[in-house]
């Protein structure tokens, strides 16, 4: 009998796809509702979104389970931390708590493709993306998941600045307003879903700016 | 003398002597060729006066849609036309020559096609390749014998059916034609059955998307129904819009000029040959 490969994976992806852009004193964090499985829908109304701290959102697209697991992890690292250190966590301490718990799990990695938004100390909108398994860096923007080969192109378009090699790389946050960002977040989100079969239904944006968080909810093509 | 006899195979029925060799590969890592169902929804119902066929019209490589409005339900007679599912090129290859087979066979009997040729003729050629063209099509016209419908699958099989559905979206399709079919329904009730069961599919399966096409024959007479319905309008259009400004610098300018005056030497050496 010739040897046996496994034909049973721990893993399943339940596409989406999450963005996130960081502004002058503001943060965008997006994320479709869809979730499916092969070629069918589990649900159009799941939420890829979590509050993790005051000042810090996360959305992660992949496998929901191992995203939902994930979630009750940091929730509980950071009431321990607020139990010892009376005070919330700031977002790039919450954003290096998350590279470390990924990385926790090298070897049976989380499916777990994440962004992390937020404002930093100072009041200025960061966003922190990451692979699997914790490598993670401070951008303007990001993309993760099914559409993020569509979206990201489109962002670099807009939001990059025209020529890295000449002029210093300028800050990473953008210098559109909020009401511009937001735009830009809809018009991918409708772009994506037109060429993406796992991206649709409804994307729920997460604005948080110093007055506090703000929730929108648009529809998208259901298809 | 052995390997005389064995290049010609056995009196008729099929020749047996790749079988080890195929064998021999599956053992060695070759997986073999799967039927694969891809992202469409086709459907076709008998009613009273003839055959209504449904499509959607989404063409997908993998998860990225490659076609949002793309044809699904194509021509094979004037009261002929076939829906397919499957690999695109297959589809449109095999519908695009059987339909020039029959022309030819109407020329030559002078008489109307029937849906049976056509059957036979799509039956044949797919068997013939084993599963290797990856087409699965639904067959609906009007002809002398009266209304028919029949699906064929990639190995070479076909169904007569009163109502069909095939692709990744037939289940979903199929749901709503179990529940809600009965024989003899009228033209208007026909169509919206179908935009219904390929709206099902539409939704429900995320291999198939975009609009909704609709063919009706009947004795006569055909109305190829193009978009019939729109159900997927884009949901945000930005107002202000987007400039994509020419991301082009100046680095360096310089110019070389070319020789001023090439001088032809008339006389000069023979070419060489």
């Amino acid at each position: 009998m010739p040897k046996q490969q496994a034909n049973w994976s721990p893993y399943d992806n339940n596409g989406g796809t999450c963005v996130a852009i960081a502004g002058a004193d503001y943060c965008v964090i997006a994320a479709d509702t869809r979730m499916s499985t092969g070629y069918s829908i589990l649900t159009r109304d799941y939420s890829k979104i979590i509050q993790l701290a005051d000042k810090s959102v996360m959305a992660s697209s992949g496998f929901q389970a191992d995203v939902r697991a994930l979630q009750k992890v940091l929730a509980a690292r950071h009431l321990i931390y607020q139990h010892q250190h009376n005070k919330q966590m700031s977002c790039p301490a919450m954003a290096q708590l998350l590279s470390n718990t990924l990385y926790f799990k090298r070897f049976f990695p989380y499916y777990a493709f994440n962004v992390l938004g937020g404002l930093d100390s100072e009041g200025k909108g960061c966003v922190f993306t990451y692979d699997a398994v914790g490598s993670y860096e401070r951008v303007g923007y990001s993309a993760q998941g099914s559409g993020a080969t569509l979206i990201t192109p489109f962002l670099d378009n807009q939001l990059k600045s025209p020529s890295p090699l000449l002029l210093p790389a300028k800050d990473a946050v953008t210098p559109l307003s909020e009401i511009e960002a937001i735009d830009l977040v809809k018009t991918c989100f409708a772009s994506a879903t037109e060429r993406d079969i796992y991206t649709g239904d409804k994307v729920e944006m997460l604005v948080l700016n110093a007055n506090g968080i703000r929730r929108e909810v648009m529809e998208l093509r259901k298809d | 003398m052995s390997r005389f006899e064995e290049s010609a195979p056995a009196r008729g029925g099929f020749s047996f002597d790749l079988c080890k060799r195929n064998e021999m590969l599956v053992q060695k890592g070759l997986k073999p060729s799967s039927y694969l169902k891809t992202g469409t929804t086709i459907v076709g119902l008998v009613f009273q006066d003839g055959v209504i066929l449904g499509a959607d019209t989404r063409a997908t490589e993998g998860p990225i849609v490659a076609d949002k409005n793309c044809e699904k339900i194509h021509y094979m007679a004037p009261n002929i036309y076939c829906c397919g599912a499957g690999t695109a090129a297959d589809t449109e290859a095999v519908t695009d020559m059987v339909s020039s087979q029959l022309k030819l066979h109407r020329f030559h009997t002078g008489r109307e096609s029937r849906v049976v040729t056509a059957l036979t003729l799509l039956k044949s050629h797919l068997f013939s390749y084993q599963g290797h063209v990856s087409a699965a099509l639904v067959l609906g016209g009007v002809d002398v014998t009266g209304p028919h419908l029949h699906t064929i699958y990639p190995h070479g099989s076909t169904d007569t059916l009163p109502f069909a559905t095939m692709g990744s979206g037939s289940l979903a399709a199929m749901a709503i034609f179990e529940s809600k079919y009965r024989e003899g329904l009228t033209r208007d009730e026909g169509v919206k059955l179908v935009a219904e069961a390929i709206c099902s599919g539409i939704f429900n399966d995320l291999g198939s998307g975009s609009n909704v096409d609709v063919c009706v024959i009947t004795k006569g007479k055909r109305e190829y129904l193009r978009n019939y319905m729109l159900p997927n309008p884009r949901t945000y259009v930005s107002e202000k819009g987007y400039s994509f400004s020419k991301k082009t610098e100046v680095l360096l300018t310089k110019i070389t000029p070319l020789r001023e005056l090439v001088e032809v030497i008339e006389g000069g050496d023979a070419m060489e040959e």
